[in-house]
């Protein structure tokens, strides 16, 4: 049988987004990438071959050899160990600072889109307040004011994506709101609420995951960045931005200390990206080029 | 045209009023009384009830900002605590290798992006589009500052060809400048070709085919006039983000710039510094957004007509 005849039968829009993702060769290698990180950053302490706190200086700068993969940095750490744990690390960094972004985003984003009139004015001119800001400045100004810090530094990277996920799900609500559904389900009286939630909320499913991916993406990057100025985890948990910072010291005498980690940083940001763009095409063909 | 630019004038005031209230409200969120973070370490009792006075600590929030507002459209943006000058002298005299550095990068990324994008456009599907597209994927997905290590450890340390930091002559600019760029030559590049994509096959492309005009005009007189017009746009907002966002890189090639200035004022918690630079730049970036703004619609007639 045809692949393409599947579509024609009453599937599921799920079923059919997910059969053209895995038709999207560049979707799947990025899935593959990221899902390949995640797997290293939860079971880290089975996979990495040492502990990453475990100094050792008699082994310090050392440059690859079979003991130690990547080589170790100033204080003999192991450089595989702690990117692999790092990732835990930089992971938790944008997957939270995008849940904080998106739940705040999105509930703004609804409020605004269903209430309309002078709430939505509020709430969006707000929105483009924050937009008028360069993230890295916005996130810079945060965490100066909060203090350095791993939970400061995903707040401050979740309010600048913020914006992003209140145009997105005010502008699906729009498109549904005068729907027939919807007048359907006001006319037998259910509550604003459960409206939002069950009828309309489920619709915007898409864009919010396409969107969440790609920003994840930047605010791993960013984060990386932050944590490079010295303003997110502290010594000695690894993570990679602080990974870089540190071998920024040794990048005469001891390269790898600082190449390593960018190359983590990059694969999996790149992983996140390939994979949002392959979900959006997939997600709306329309948008498809 | 005028009306265009008024509008946009007046939309800008209440992001005016957003932008001073976040840059307001960085001292007050941090830690700590604010009078005796902005009187310094070694600040006796009197310094601090000074401080206090003078910038209307002791009074609602409200009210302090509104005197901060004040001060701010006065030109005070209050004094560094750790060189004694005031705020807006320290942010104006790193300004100038701030400007240096954004411009140098957005023009050399402005050309490689631009050329590129044409050409992959213009051989959709060739193995050179399919080389670029996925060079450019890397480009957005790099973290820059660790490029500037990158390009720091091959060309000046290894090969000696530049310095590795600071600023000075033409040659110290090269490594900072390329670094800095990549990511915009990226962005340039896939807005170049998707918007070129889009022109290419409307029909009045086809017409000046048909009509026997050489590819070369067809692609360069027609085709690429149109699709500069989103083109110049992404140009102008990648300057505006490097003018702000130079922070990573400034801070990897010791550059003596704002980004620069920010970070080591947060270091040494001198919170004036903080909050005048980021206010500063913000409105800069308002500013740069503004004109592009402007500029789109100059070269892009459909819009003033709406």
């Amino acid at each position: 049988m045809d692949k393409n005849e599947v579509t024609i039968k009453g599937e599921s829009l799920f079923r059919i987004a997910i059969s053209q993702l895995r038709r999207n060769k560049g979707a799947m290698v990025g899935g593959t990438v990221v899902l390949l990180f995640i797997f290293t950053a939860v079971f880290a302490p089975l996979i990495a071959p040492y502990d990453p706190l475990d100094s050792n200086l008699d082994e310090a700068l050392q440059s690859h050899s079979y003991k130690h993969w990547l080589g170790t940095d100033e204080q003999g750490r192991d450089i595989l160990s702690r990117i692999i744990y790092g990732g835990r690390m930089s992971l938790a960094i944008g997957v939270i600072a995008v849940a904080i972004s998106s739940v705040l985003g999105v509930l703004l984003g609804l409020i605004s889109g269903f209430m309309g009139g002078k709430v939505d004015n509020v709430i969006m001119r707000f929105m483009d307040i924050l937009m008028a800001f360069p993230g890295m400045l916005l996130a810079l100004a945060i965490v100066s004011a909060l203090g350095p810090g791993t939970f400061n530094l995903m707040i401050a990277l979740g309010v600048y994506s913020v914006p992003f996920f209140a145009r997105v799900v005010r502008g699906s609500v729009l498109s549904v709101r005068e729907m027939e559904y919807v007048e359907a389900a006001k006319a037998i009286g259910q509550s604003n609420f459960f409206i939002v939630f069950s009828h309309i909320l489920p619709n915007c499913v898409g864009p919010i995951l396409v969107l969440a991916t790609l920003r994840i993406a930047i605010a791993i990057l960013n984060g990386a960045g932050l944590s490079f100025l010295g303003l997110g985890p502290q010594p000695p948990t690894p993570e990679w931005g602080a990974m870089l910072s540190s071998g920024r010291t040794y990048l005469r005498i001891a390269p790898w200390v600082a190449t390593y980690p960018g190359f983590a940083i990059m694969l999996v940001v790149l992983g996140f990206n390939v994979f949002g763009d392959g979900l959006r095409d997939a997600l709306d063909p329309r948008l498809k080029t | 045209m005028l009306q265009h630019i008024a509008r946009r004038l007046l939309y800008l005031i209440p992001i005016f009023f957003g932008v001073t209230f976040i840059s307001f409200s960085i001292l007050q969120l941090s830690p700590g009384d604010p009078a005796e973070l902005l009187a310094g370490e070694d600040a006796t009792q009197k310094d601090i009830d000074a401080i206090r006075q003078r910038y209307g600590l002791d009074k609602p929030f409200l009210v302090q900002y509104v005197v901060y507002i004040k001060n701010v459209s006065h030109g005070d943006l209050g004094t560094s605590l750790r060189t004694q000058r005031t705020v807006i002298r320290e942010v104006l005299a790193r300004y100038p290798a701030t400007i240096e550095l954004a411009g140098v990068s957005v023009i050399i990324a402005s050309i490689i992006g631009f050329f590129t994008g044409i050409i992959a456009a213009n051989h959709q599907n060739s193995f050179f589009d399919y080389g670029s597209m996925v060079v450019s994927l890397f480009g957005i997905s790099m973290p820059i500052f660790w490029l500037g290590l990158m390009a720091m450890l091959v060309f000046a340390v290894m090969l000696g060809w530049f310095p590795a930091v600071g600023r000075g002559t033409l040659a110290h600019l090269v490594l900072p400048a390329i670094s800095l760029g990549a990511n915009s030559a990226a962005v340039i590049a896939r807005m170049t070709r998707s918007s070129l994509l889009e022109v290419i096959r409307q029909d009045y492309i086809q017409t000046a085919r048909a009509k026997g005009l050489a590819e070369r005009v067809v692609l360069y007189k027609h085709a690429v006039r149109n699709a500069l017009i989103p083109v110049i746009t992404v140009m102008g907002m990648q300057f505006g983000y490097l003018l702000s966002g130079s922070v990573l890189t400034e801070t990897v090639f010791a550059w003596p710039g704002v980004g620069r200035l920010m970070v080591q004022s947060i270091y040494a918690r001198d919170y004036p510094v903080v909050q005048g630079a980021i206010l500063l730049v913000a409105i800069n970036f308002m500013l740069v957004n503004l004109f592009v703004d402007v500029l789109y619609a100059y070269i892009n007639p459909r819009i003033r007509l709406e």
